[in-house]
């Protein structure tokens, strides 16, 4: 079995800890052993939250630096900012769109243009799949289901051993009923973009 | 139902570590739990309340942790399994009754859970609570997954039970936040009622009784040393002549190493899950089996003393090392590759680690520290306090969200040690210096340790005004009860006590109570308060808008914006509220009005009278 090492970073409310936990679920239900990491506390208020999920014959929880197979970000800032979890070979799937810090509206630094991030990005990395993930998860009926948008396109990058199917099947459990139409169109929204 | 009551058997889950925890102490037959919330340990007794509500399992928010410590104190005599959670610092609030707990002992088996938080997560310090189990005498048992977080809290009730002694279960941020797979067991039903049997020369711990149970202690110590050496979480694997041991999660990278490195048929590797009394017996046996041995344990080389004086003891005089080797030092948590680095390099073991990218070439990235919510009172208060003290003024404060305050454009916080330490701390500032002391404290906070300083305050003439930062909640730790909610907002049936009527009663004679976004009118209570000479409290009443919003409180409020015509662009809103509805747009600022909740400070705040309600 591959032991597969992911990490997820967002903004505090874009809902990767809910991804991180729901793929670990999936992980479970495909018979594949899983450890999922999160760090609560004072990374919400708006501040970065990241979470892991590790895969296979690890039963370590978290990932260091340079060891990410999988890097998902939720925002292209956050993204570069984590980008030392990864290796030449790691996959980098990010969101293209952007949330930018007050620190920026208070004239505490610059965010860097978008093109300039995915350039320094895709530099690094050996495969980068970006998304327009907001725009995406518009179209899918729910602002919120950006996290479903990212699920979608890890799942949709083939680099897991996780199907659509199962991740699908989990949707349909663990995710609130309400939301179940629109998460399901995010993430093959999501899915479609990546394959 | 809750997910923590299914009465399956051999079912497995992915369980959060500190679910694990809770299920473990419903398997044990929980009668009582009680705990002070606090990072990362909160998530336990967030189960407990919610089966409490569909049990007859009883559990309280307890004032502060050394409160917590002696309800389930009074519980356990009667002869009930109790459990009492906290985080470490708590335990420093806990210390003076867990001291003497432990020569009284137990009757009903008492699990205290206490989170550690290496690398600071979410918390003040990161001191090392193993040594509590060393200063008092207690046993420690420290899990390294969620299963055996499970598992080790219903063997923790039963150890407790069997000694007579409150057990200690150690976890580290790391554990209480992972999920894993847990298998799990049978419920036990709950037992409400106990007996409490009298024994007063055992139970009032006056200098003549507590001289005999000092002894009984010990020998209860030595029944736990011989039940270490047993422990199955005291686990010998391998056979090589490395010795590598190893505590809580740092297990895992252990073992990870081992296999990653291929080194399986090298290594000699004692998991230690019984921290306290350790198994001597085992450990010098171990020591005799191996040529040399690292020891890996986040923060203060504990055991690495421990087992060098076991060594020294058995006249071993192989290697010994644990700090210092690689990265491995007593600050922050341990990570995968710094373990497998230090086995390597101890080891000597040709090993190559996968090259992190190159980082040299990125910009300086803008910071994205957390940040008071859009629409939170405290950002209100903190304008209208700076409005009539200034900069100058020395800031002392709390903990909780208002903590936040340290950062700018707000940069209202200038002395923090520990819950309740703004307003004792004020005292000593207001006496020696002639600077202006303004100090923040929130609700639950005010409850847990501010009630004591505040009566020091007006017993002592002291001269400085309090802050209540009263939200209506525990905001921080994901909006817990304290004595001042109105908890039956959250289905529960308490009695709630008014800060107010605490305040009045410690003797202070002048109070301000505040609606924030009122700025005009609290910037004035506020000058009331300066002008006051004597202990002056502010009160500053407005709900959590999140927990408004979960407990269906919010006010219909319409969002706002800026009318580009009006505004002059001074930025006033932008500059000195830092609100994160706010953002910069083509030069201008402009309002989110999905993220603002109307609570119209920033309308104030502008000279242009520029920021209005939306018109729809």
């Amino acid at each position: 079995m591959d032991t597969k090492r992911c990490v997820f970073v967002g903004v505090g409310g874009q809902g990767n800890l809910l991804a991180s936990s729901l793929l670990g679920e999936a992980a479970l239900a495909a018979g594949i052993p899983a450890v999922v990491s999160e760090i609560h506390g004072m990374a919400q208020r708006g501040g970065v939250v990241e979470s892991a999920v590790l895969m296979g014959e690890v039963t370590s929880p978290i990932v260091s630096n340079g060891e990410a197979d999988v890097l998902v970000g939720f925002e292209p800032l956050e993204t570069l900012r984590t980008i030392g979890k990864c290796s030449k070979e790691t996959l980098v799937i990010t969101n293209l769109q952007t949330l930018p810090p007050f620190t920026v509206s208070i004239g505490q630094g610059t965010y860097p243009p978008v093109d300039k991030v995915m350039e320094l990005i895709t530099a690094k990395v050996s495969r980068v799949i970006a998304l327009k993930g907001n725009d995406l998860a518009e179209e899918a009926g729910n602002p919120l289901s950006l996290n479903m948008v990212m699920l979608g396109a890890l799942i949709g990058s083939g680099a897991l051993d996780v199907s659509a199917d199962v991740m699908k099947e989990t949707l349909s459990t663990s995710t609130k009923k309400a939301f179940l139409d629109s998460n399901l169109k995010a993430f093959d929204l999501g899915l479609k973009s990546a394959v | 139902m809750h997910k923590l009551l299914t009465d399956s058997p051999g079912k497995e889950m992915l369980l959060l570590g500190n679910e694990a925890v809770a299920r473990g102490a419903l398997e044990a037959g929980l009668s009582i739990a009680t705990c002070y919330p606090g990072t990362p340990s909160s998530e336990i007794p967030l189960q407990f309340l919610r089966i409490s509500q569909e049990t007859e399992l009883y559990f309280e928010y307890s004032t502060n942790e050394k409160v917590a410590l002696e309800v389930g104190a009074g519980a356990a005599a009667c002869g009930l399994r109790t459990m009492v959670t906290m985080k470490h610092v708590g335990l420093n609030v806990a210390a003076d009754p867990l001291m003497t707990l432990a020569y009284v002992g137990v009757k009903g088996g008492m699990v205290i859970v206490n989170a550690d938080d290496p690398s600071l997560f979410s918390s003040q310090n990161e001191q090392d609570n193993r040594f509590y189990a060393r200063l008092s005498g207690l046993p420690m048992l420290e899990p390294s997954n969620t299963q055996e977080m499970k598992d080790m809290t219903i063997a923790a009730f039963e150890l407790s039970e069997e000694l007579e002694l409150p057990v200690i279960l150690r976890t580290t941020t790391r554990l209480n936040h992972v999920r894993g797979a847990v298998k799990l067991g049978e419920l036990k039903p709950i037992r409400t009622k106990g007996e409490f049997k009298k024994n007063p020369f055992h139970y009032v711990t006056v200098p003549a009784v507590s001289r005999i149970l000092h002894k009984e202690l010990l020998e209860k110590c030595d029944k736990a040393a011989a039940k270490s050496e047993g422990w199955p979480e005291n686990r010998i694997t391998g056979k090589g002549k490395w010795g590598i041991f190893a505590n809580g999660v740092s297990v895992n990278y252990v073992n990870d190493a081992i296999h990653d490195m291929g080194i399986g048929d090298k290594v000699r590797f004692m998991q230690v899950g019984m921290s306290w009394p350790l198994p001597k017996a085992k450990i010098a046996g171990f020591l005799k089996e191996v040529d040399q041995v690292l020891v890996v344990e986040e923060l203060e080389p504990v055991m690495e003393t421990d087992i060098k004086a076991i060594a020294q003891e058995n006249g071993i005089t192989i290697p010994i090392k644990g700090k210092g080797v690689g990265r491995l030092s007593r600050l922050y948590e341990y990570d995968p590759g710094m373990v497998r680095t230090a086995i390597a390099e101890y080891f000597d073991i040709d090993y190559k680690a996968r090259a992190m990218v190159d980082l040299s070439d990125l910009p300086q990235l803008p910071g994205r520290p957390p940040n008071l919510c859009a629409g939170c009172p405290h950002r209100a208060t903190y304008y209208a306090v700076k409005k009539v003290y200034g900069p100058e003024a020395v800031y002392p404060t709390d903990i909780g969200c208002y903590t936040l305050g340290l950062l700018p454009p707000i940069s209202m916080a200038d002395y923090l040690i520990c819950m309740g330490s703004s307003v004792s701390s004020s005292c000593g500032f207001s006496e020696a210096t002639d600077q202006k002391v303004v100090s923040f404290i929130g609700d639950s906070t005010f409850f847990h340790s501010g009630i004591t300083g505040l009566v020091d305050a007006v017993h002592n003439n002291h001269k400085f005004t309090l802050v209540i930062l009263d939200n209506g909640t525990t905001a921080m730790t994901g909006h817990q009860p304290h004595p001042g909610v109105n908890a039956e907002l959250m289905g529960l049936d308490r009695t709630r006590i008014s800060i107010e009527d605490v305040v009045r009663g410690c003797g202070v004679k002048d109070i301000h109570v505040v609606k924030p976004f009122k700025v005009n009118k609290t910037i004035e209570a506020i000058q009331a308060s300066k002008d006051y000479d004597g202990v002056s409290v502010v009160i500053s009443d407005e709900l959590c808008p999140l927990f408004a919003r979960a407990t269906g409180q919010m006010r219909k409020t319409k969002p706002f914006r800026v009318n580009h015509d009006k505004c002059k662009d001074h930025r006033d809103c932008i500059n000195y509220l830092a609100c994160p509805a706010m953002f910069i747009e083509e030069e201008r600022v402009v309002i989110n009005r999905n993220l603002c909740i109307g609570c119209a400070v920033c309308a104030q705040v502008c000279p242009e009278n520029a920021i209005l309600p939306v018109k729809d």
